[in-house]
């Protein structure tokens, strides 16, 4: 009986899965196999030609190969940010939901606003540039570290409210510091929200344009979502080659999740056996 | 977690960005950065001219870089060049979208460099502000007028029109025939406003006056009847039912699939999208050819032009790369740098750069445009005489075309918008 | 990172409030100030500063060059845009629907993706592969589906003899069609916060309603949904801002457009900005902060309250 319920709804949610999720999937990948006449209909149709190595060479040798720089550019930024993001998103989410003062409503309401308002371009281009970080990669990381602060506080903050503070305490009176308890005791603890906070500020880090645009401007410091701008422009846009850019940009950031997709799974295993 | 906190700035400081691109400085060369819009044939125009021009001058390397195009590109522009982040020298447009630059702040001019003598006198006054001068153009001039389907004109034994009710006479045969008479493709919302952009010759030539009432805040859209016509066409051929019945939906690459095939004949558009056709319908091409907007007095029928983008200089370029910029420029406004560029792009009308000719095996369409410009036929734009342009235009004329507002709300509109506009910059009498 | 395995919680029945009451002198220090400064330094020189200064620019024309003070002006000029009544309401009705959505499919995804359901690696790749997906490339892809006479959605219902309507050509459903291309973009994001939340829960509150005899039913009501309280706070607190001032979509795929029926506050505030008008947008944005504040701050205080109580 359980066995056949699982199979039934799995089926019935893969067939449900392949109309809502994997048809406009292979939309992307039809049109980005296609030739350039073809593609321009944007119609859901098989390819009168299959031009898939073409157009990916033609994609992937584009501006003198800039999709591979932009990747490089790319994977640094996300690596470098949201790394930093995690850690100092936990710390502050940390103490902010364990250490109530009269200054926690005001900080809430500082980190809501990073959520709330969007970031001014101009003025904080003159603050990169009394600091001698404009046009750099690290002055681009911070940026993308002060925008998505936020959310990972956010995120944190709401987990770390189901952990006990009775573990803190046993912690606490075994003489652990306050870095060694929240190394130890809390992040171990968090652990699937790291992951998810991990996939979530990849992803908007990774497929970022605004910020790189104006933050980092030149060609050697492109981003995989600027090369889009290399096949669409406000006249003509060659179809076959944006959609095998997008599907280009796409793959990378799609095996990560799987890669991460375990850990979460793995987590789960985890607390099966601690119980 | 501890380890990675602590390597972390170590790496950043170990990795710059893009370390594989090829590196700039090679012995004692100058190596200059071009920044150009991306469309296809702004950007293939600025490589063939870097190339042609770096042939000529081994020791000057010339590296071009792209932006994205519209509204976007315009506020990067601003940022880079009110930051000093400008490269060293940049394509943008002319007109009043070059006054709002703050050229005399930004930019370096080029007044008394003898290339400037070479550029067209129609140009000049485009990048030419408190008496100074400051670019050159890159690419071909462009005409805003009516797309058509030569093989369906001569299968009805239509002519050009010359007035808009011969246009309309003609649209009602077109119809009769079972064809698409007129395309709108209001999916790309910009392409609706040709029928009143596109209409400013017959406006200027019915009222010379017009521009300076109209920057003046005394001639309005609404109420002005010779301006007020280009609202009152949009409505008159969606009333007509003139249009292809999926104009909501339609994008621009479907107009022009349709106007090469036959399905219909006759669009609204600038003849920059020559390109386009050729990604599209590459051998129908040549069946494609093109007209001005017709007004309503034949003896005044001419074309609206659209000036060509220009290579500017900001202020941040000095010592040898000014230098190796300025020769660059003086390539650009000379015939081998016409030549260079009508070989990577299909010209969509005429340079404006002296002693430069079209190459004899040019598109229908931008011997028609170019027609215009040996009669002296034309006018520019609007928005290339005047500061004052709203930017809901778009937005305006689909309501328009669509029926969901008639002219005279559209008009009225429009009108509120341009003062919004004016108010945002400052303008006198607004 | 794993190398300790932290003591198994032996209870949090107990409402924590009592905790802060009797936290020793000691703990204080526990959880010290310095945590914050890192944070405070990046996100006070790169977000705070710049922003506090945008601030002043609502006050001024400004054309990025220069800046001319004119007091209220621009404050007046935004509430005279003629499609701003008409903007907030699209903003709500935006903000509602795709957040409604998000929430309620986010949470029924999340239990069928923890459950023991086959495919499960493959259904959660699905869900999630949307946002991965840039917003251009959706923008164009449903676009393309949506087109009344030759896109796959209509195209489809006409199989089954429904005449399809003008998705996105139809000024009264054209902000809906949006909506729901939104939330297909976002729900695996939602999703994966409440995967997050059912996960942490502690297998010993699944035993214990096992072996009280509780069926699927109570589990969900009287298990899962409270303790995974959280990320439901967090999904509705994300969504609902993402909703009041997300414009990107909208943007990618009507331009606001038919005319202006399917514009909201933020596109408008764009618009702006694009058009050069850089004191008046900013002006547009306070307007929209405050909205927003005034929106999420009491919302984010009751659903903390409710996750005190529980």
């Amino acid at each position: 009986m359980r066995n056949s319920t699982r199979t039934w709804l799995g089926a019935l949610s893969v067939t449900v899965s392949i109309v809502v999720f994997v048809v406009p999937f292979a939309f992307i990948v039809l049109t980005a196999v296609k030739d350039p006449q073809q593609a321009a209909q944007l119609d859901f149709s098989w390819p009168r030609h299959f031009r898939l190595v073409d157009n990916f060479v033609q994609v992937l040798e584009a501006r003198d190969y800039i999709l591979v720089i932009a990747f490089v550019n790319s994977v640094i930024l996300t690596v470098a940010s949201v790394t930093v993001m995690v850690v100092l998103g936990a710390m502050v989410a940390f103490v902010l939901q364990r250490r109530v003062t009269r200054w926690t409503g005001l900080i809430n309401f500082l980190v809501l606003s990073g959520l709330i308002i969007p970031p001014a371009v101009v003025p904080t281009i003159w603050v990169l540039q009394k600091a001698g970080l404009f046009g750099t990669l690290p002055g681009l990381i911070l940026v993308e570290i002060a925008f998505g602060l936020s959310f990972s506080i956010l995120l944190f903050r709401a987990f770390i409210a189901t952990i006990p503070r009775e573990l803190d305490e046993a912690a606490i009176i075994d003489g652990a510091s306050p870095l060694r308890l929240f190394l130890r005791v809390v992040l171990p603890m968090l652990r699937s929200v790291v992951v998810t906070v991990i996939v979530v500020q990849s992803v908007a880090v990774f497929n970022d344009f605004t910020n790189p645009l104006y933050f980092l401007p030149g060609e050697q410091n492109a981003t995989v979502q600027l090369t889009l701008f290399n096949f669409q422009s406000q006249y003509s846009t060659s179809y076959n080659l944006l959609f095998m850019d997008i599907l280009l940009i796409t793959i990378p950031p799609l095996i990560m999740f799987l890669f991460f997709n375990r850990q979460i799974v793995a987590g789960m295993t985890a607390g099966a056996v601690k119980g | 977690m501890v380890a990675v906190a602590a390597v972390l700035p170590l790496v950043l400081s170990a990795c710059s960005a893009g370390s594989l691109g090829s590196s700039g400085e090679e012995g004692d060369a100058t190596s200059i950065k071009l920044l150009v819009d991306n469309a296809p044939d702004n950007l293939q125009s600025a490589q063939q001219l870097a190339k042609a021009f770096e042939a000529k001058n081994p020791k000057t390397k010339v590296s071009v870089e792209t932006r994205p195009g519209g509204t976007e590109g315009d506020n990067l522009i601003k940022t880079r060049l009110q930051t000093d982040s400008m490269a060293d020298l940049f394509v943008y447009n002319v007109g009043s979208l070059f006054q709002q630059i703050d050229p005399t702040k930004t930019l370096t001019p080029i007044t008394q460099d003898p290339y400037v003598k070479n550029l067209d006198e129609s140009f000049v006054p485009q990048v030419t502000v408190g008496g100074q001068t400051y670019g050159v153009p890159l690419g071909s001039a462009l005409g805003g007028g009516v797309l058509y389907n030569r093989k369906v004109y001569d299968r009805l034994g239509l002519s050009v029109p010359r007035t808009w009710a011969e246009f309309i006479a003609n649209s009602e045969k077109i119809k009769a025939d079972g064809v698409t008479p007129v395309i709108q493709t209001y999916q790309d919302t910009w392409t609706s406003q040709l029928l009143v952009l596109g209409d400013f010759h017959n406006v200027s030539a019915a009222e010379p006056g017009f521009v300076k009432d109209y920057t003046a805040n005394k001639a309005k859209y609404a109420t002005d009847p010779n301006a007020f016509k280009g609202f009152q066409h949009l409505q008159q051929i969606h009333d007509l039912k003139l249009q292809n019945p999926d104009f909501a939906s339609a994008t621009l690459v479907k107009g022009l699939q349709m106007l090469a095939t036959g399905k219909g004949a006759q669009y609204p558009m600038l003849s920059t999208v020559i390109s386009g056709i050729k990604t599209s319908n590459p051998d129908q091409l040549n069946d494609i050819g093109f007209f001005a907007l017709p007004g309503d007095d034949a003896a005044t029928n001419g074309l609206t032009a659209w000036f060509p983008n220009a290579l500017y200089v900001p202020k941040t370029t000095t010592g040898g790369k000014l230098a190796a910029v300025k020769k660059l420029l003086a390539f650009a406004a000379s015939p081998a740098g016409c030549t260079a560029q009508a070989k990577a792009s299909t010209p969509t009308g005429p340079y404006l750069v002296k002693g430069c000719t079209l190459p004899t095996d040019v598109p229908t369409i931008t011997k028609d445009v170019a027609a215009y410009f040996t009669k002296g036929a034309q006018s520019p734009a609007l928005e290339f005489l005047s500061p004052v342009k709203g930017p809901s235009l778009d937005q305006i004329s689909v309501q328009v075309g669509s029926g969901i507002t008639n002219a005279k709300t559209g008009a009225t509109q429009y009108d509120n918008d341009t003062r919004k506009q004016a108010q945002q910059l400052g303008l006198s009498g607004w | 990172m794993t190398t300790v395995a932290p003591t198994p919680p032996k209870t949090t029945e107990r409402a924590p409030t009592p905790v802060r009451a009797r936290r020793a002198h000691g703990t204080h220090s526990s959880y010290p100030t310095w945590f914050y400064l890192p944070a405070a330094v990046i996100y006070g020189a790169l977000f705070l500063i710049p922003t506090l200064a945008s601030f002043y620019f609502s006050l001024t024309r400004w054309t990025i060059f220069k800046s001319t003070f004119i007091g209220l002006d621009n404050y007046t000029a935004f509430f005279q845009e003629p499609a701003l009544v008409k903007g907030f309401v699209n903003t709500f009705l935006y903000a509602i629907v795709t957040s409604g959505l998000k929430v309620v499919l986010g949470l029924f995804l999340g239990i069928l993706l923890t459950s023991q359901i086959r495919a499960r690696g493959y259904l959660r790749s699905a869900v999630f592969f949307p946002v991965l997906v840039s917003t251009v490339g959706v923008g164009i892809t449903f676009t393309a589906f949506m087109d009344p006479s030759t896109g796959a959605i209509n195209k489809a219902l006409s199989a089954i003899g429904v005449d399809g309507p003008g998705w996105l050509t139809d000024p009264s459903l054209a902000l809906f069609s949006v909506a729901l291309v939104d939330v297909w973009k976002g729900v695996g994001l939602a999703t994966v916060i409440y995967i997050a939340g059912i996960v942490s829960i502690p297998d010993e509150y699944h035993e214990a309603a096992k072996l009280d005899g509780a069926n699927a039913w109570q589990l969900l009501r009287n298990v899962v949904l409270p303790l995974s309280w959280p990320a439901t706070s967090t999904v509705i607190i994300l969504s609902l801002i993402g909703g009041l001032r997300s414009f990107d979509l909208i943007w990618a795929m009507t331009r606001g457009g038919p005319g202006f029926s399917s514009d909201v506050v933020a596109s408008v505030i764009y618009k702006q900005y694009q058009a050069g008008f850089y004191g008046l947008s900013t002006a547009g944005n306070v307007i929209l902060f405050l909205v927003v504040t005034a929106v999420i701050v009491p919302l984010s205080r009751f659903l903390a309250r409710k996750e005190v109580q529980r």
